[in-house]
């Protein structure tokens, strides 16, 4: 695909002016639209209104949204960067170009990276990079744990002074339950958020895809799905105990999301969120052997998949995160058990997710919620909505656009999209950041 | 495709595994199987030359003796050029990957290659990346079709027919190729395919791939026609799978006790290489009444000669 001109702007000193004038302005807390006119300056949403050609300055650049959406920029709430450690799969750059271009403003960077963030210096090289390079905002998550081993806790409060939004090991749970407890316990003292990838790494060693009819034909190992919920029903038994906050990243199963809807119920502080690939696909989609479906979680079965829509609209699922995992061509192009895990996202977040608007399981404003202003409030960050005065972190996307999604087409630097040659229909259009145009379509 | 050419040919480029393949296409594959072992049996009989001038590469990425030697056999019978690669002395070992290994050798035209790995899909990978046919020899616990129809082979001169008959496939199903195989060959033929394990050796959702489940060896053996004895691999046993060799051959292992409950005139199989007293008697194994275990090698070459062929005529009709 030939690309036009450059749709990036990273000029971070020129701060113009815009007026979006047609659009519907999504509300994420009002749960409305609002068909009114915005505009942009000096970095913030200046007013929000009818009819504001009159009021604006002379220099405004008009720009007519007729037909489009004006949401919140995205919040993504799980993303592997890849730098430092793999600068060949992503780095800050490649992944904040993918990250505008789809529509996300801000990104949480998981800190398995090399070095992993197990430390504040780690937390200040990365945001000092991000400054210098990155379209969208940059945040980091912090190890639980001294270089993922489970064993020891990293300085938590330190490295939230630092920035650190949550805590993770990554593609790792605490498999240590005392070692749990103390995280969260600890956390709870400067309310701190624990943030887990369920698993259980005993049941899952050397699986590759979820246990089922299908892993036994392709003679592969599974890895039963109950390997997710009960990492989270353990937890859920310290949380009761700490009352810390506590997240469970990517839930894939219908168990996980019964558990957590109980869990709520008890008005216990637990969140989750889950991403594109666990309501879009099912493990059929390892026909092939295809290694883009390799993820972890693995691809359930339809009865999951559907039991996460559920959840998603029924407000059990908080939040809808990218999960980009980028993975190079050498990482993939080999037999199923030697491939990595993982798929690219970022690109995909928001068509995947309006997919659900379009076959009517949820409406666009509540869907943006899970996109926006729900992980930004897990995350205690000040962003996810549009008010006057609020900084104008902006997507503008077409709900009715079709496209066939083209890896190659992708700014990021690696191309393995599970989703590849798939037809949706929604896209970016537009992205402010800090009320600058980083990207136009 | 006409009806005629259905029955008269194998219809595919590759044979990868007996999943999806139509009855046709194994009958005929048995059939012309049938006609090798006539001509083997014939000790007048020379080389052929169906194969002359044909390149045939053994690819091996995992240790095998009979399989390997089977296929090199039966190329050699054919007449064709056959070139051995084992992975000890190979380039594999210094890091390259398989889909380099298959461009390379892919370079060296190669009419046919055949292929086992230790990875499931790992054959099919490869075939997708070379311009000959391949043929399946083993990947992973996926499939390993030629030794499900050399089982078929050895079954249909015994007892005439595989539809009807009750067959019971005992031991580690979870981690074996021959089983996935079988249970879709004999399926597809009509037979009535039993799985015979501890639920440790049982895969899950196996049940849809059109078996019965037995954790006792008594009532799944009971009025069976034939028994295929899958091999215990040693690492499996001493409690990882099983807790011991002891009550492995206890429960699971097949004597003449357990024989009873079969069809008087049961036949038993086995894959190879046989671990006597872990999964079946001793002398039980050389009890040629009752045991293939030795025919069933023999079919070996033969099932493997009627796949050679099969793959190249496919090809020399496609250049046509």
């Amino acid at each position: 695909m030939i690309k036009k001109n450059n749709p990036f702007n990273s000029d971070k000193k020129i701060s113009k002016k815009y007026l979006l004038k047609n659009g519907s302005i999504i509300d994420v807390i009002k749960n409305k639209i609002i068909k009114e006119d915005l505009y942009i300056k000096n970095k913030v949403v200046e007013k929000i209104g009818k009819n504001l050609s009159k009021i604006v300055d002379e220099d405004t650049e008009i720009i007519d949204c007729k037909n489009l959406y004006i949401s919140p920029g995205l919040i993504d709430m799980r993303v592997n960067i890849s730098e430092p450690g793999h600068e060949h799969k992503e780095t800050i750059k490649s992944a904040s170009m993918s990250a505008a271009s789809g529509g996300i403003t801000s990104l949480v960077c998981m800190p398995n990276t090399i070095p992993p963030i197990d430390q504040p210096a780690i937390i200040h090289s990365i945001q000092r990079k991000a400054r210098e390079v990155a379209l969208s905002k940059i945040f980091c998550t912090g190890c639980i744990t001294r270089n993922f081993k489970g064993e020891e806790i990293c300085e938590l409060h330190l490295m939230k002074q630092s920035g650190a939004i949550g805590f993770t090991d990554g593609i790792k749970s605490i498999e240590n339950t005392r070692v749990m407890r103390r995280a969260l316990n600890y956390a709870k003292s400067f309310d701190g958020l624990i943030i887990q990838h369920a698993e259980e790494h005993n049941l899952s060693a050397n699986g590759v895809v979820n246990e089922s009819e299908t892993a036994t034909r392709m003679g592969l190992k599974g890895i039963p799905s109950y390997a997710e919920p009960m990492i989270v029903e353990r937890d859920l038994w310290l949380v009761k105990e700490t009352n810390c906050r506590y997240h469970v990243n990517h839930i894939s199963t219908k168990e996980t999301v019964e558990i957590i809807r109980k869990a709520k119920k008890l008005g216990l502080p637990v969140t989750c969120d889950t991403s594109p690939p666990y309501f879009t696909l099912n493990e059929l989609s390892l026909k092939d052997y295809r290694t883009f479906s390799k993820l972890n979680p693995p691809l359930r079965s339809e009865e999951d998949r559907l039991s996460i829509i559920e959840g998603i609209c029924d407000g059990t699922i908080d939040a809808i995160s990218s999960d980009h995992t980028p993975q190079d061509q050498d990482a993939k192009r080999l037999p199923f058990n030697q491939a990595e895990f993982g798929g690219v996202g970022l690109e995909t977040l928001l068509s995947l997710s309006l997919n659900l608007v379009k076959n009517k399981y949820v409406s666009v404003e509540k869907l943006l919620r899970l996109l926006t202003v729900n992980p930004a409030k897990i995350l205690n960050l000040d962003y996810g909505m549009i008010n006057e005065q609020s900084e104008a972190d902006i997507s503008v996307f077409d709900l009715s656009k079709s496209w066939k999604i083209n890896p190659e087409s992708f700014f990021g630097k690696s191309k393995n999209s599970p989703f590849d040659g798939l037809l949706v229909e929604g896209k970016n259009i537009m992205t402010f950041v800090r009320g600058r145009l980083v990207y136009r379509l | 495709m006409t009806e005629d050419e259905l029955i008269n040919s194998y219809p595919h480029k590759h044979l990868l595994g007996i999943e999806g393949l139509l009855p046709t296409s194994i009958n005929f594959l048995l059939k012309s199987s049938n006609d090798y072992v006539d001509y083997l049996n014939n000790k007048k009989n020379g080389k052929l030359d169906i194969l002359k001038n044909k390149i045939c590469i053994n690819l091996f990425f995992e240790n095998s003796t009979r399989t390997r030697t089977s296929f090199e056999l039966a190329g050699k019978k054919l007449g064709a050029d056959m070139l051995n690669i084992s992975v000890g002395t190979s380039s594999i070992k210094k890091g390259e990957t398989l889909i380099d290994t298959a461009m390379t050798l892919n370079a060296m035209q190669p009419d046919i290659l055949v292929v086992r790995h230790h990875d499931a899909g790992a054959v099919k990978l490869l075939s997708e990346k070379v311009n000959c046919g391949v043929i399946n020899a083993g990947d992973g616990p996926h499939e390993h079709p030629t030794q499900a129809l050399l089982d078929a082979l050895t079954i249909l001169k015994r007892k005439k027919k595989i539809s009807g008959l009750k067959v019971a496939i005992c031991g580690d199903i979870m981690h074996s190729r021959v089983a996935r195989s079988n249970i879709h060959l004999l399926n597809t033929l009509g037979a009535e395919v039993r799985v015979i394990a501890p639920a440790t050796l049982i895969p899950k959702g196996i049940e849809s791939l059109g078996v019965t489940i037995f954790y006792d060896m008594k009532s799944g053996l009971k009025d069976v026609d034939i028994i295929i004895m899958l091999r215990l691999q040693l690492e499996r046993m001493s409690g990882s799978f099983v807790p011991s060799i002891r009550e492995y051959f206890r429960f699971y292992g097949l004597d003449r006790e357990k024989l009873n409950f079969a069809n008087p005139d049961a036949l038993i199989l086995h894959p190879g290489p046989m671990n006597r007293g872990v999964e079946i008697d001793s002398e039980l194994a050389d009890d040629i009444d009752r045991s293939a275990i030795f025919e069933q090698v023999q079919m070996g070459v033969a099932v493997r000669m009627a796949c050679l062929k099969a793959i190249i005529d496919h090809k020399l009709k496609a250049n046509d």
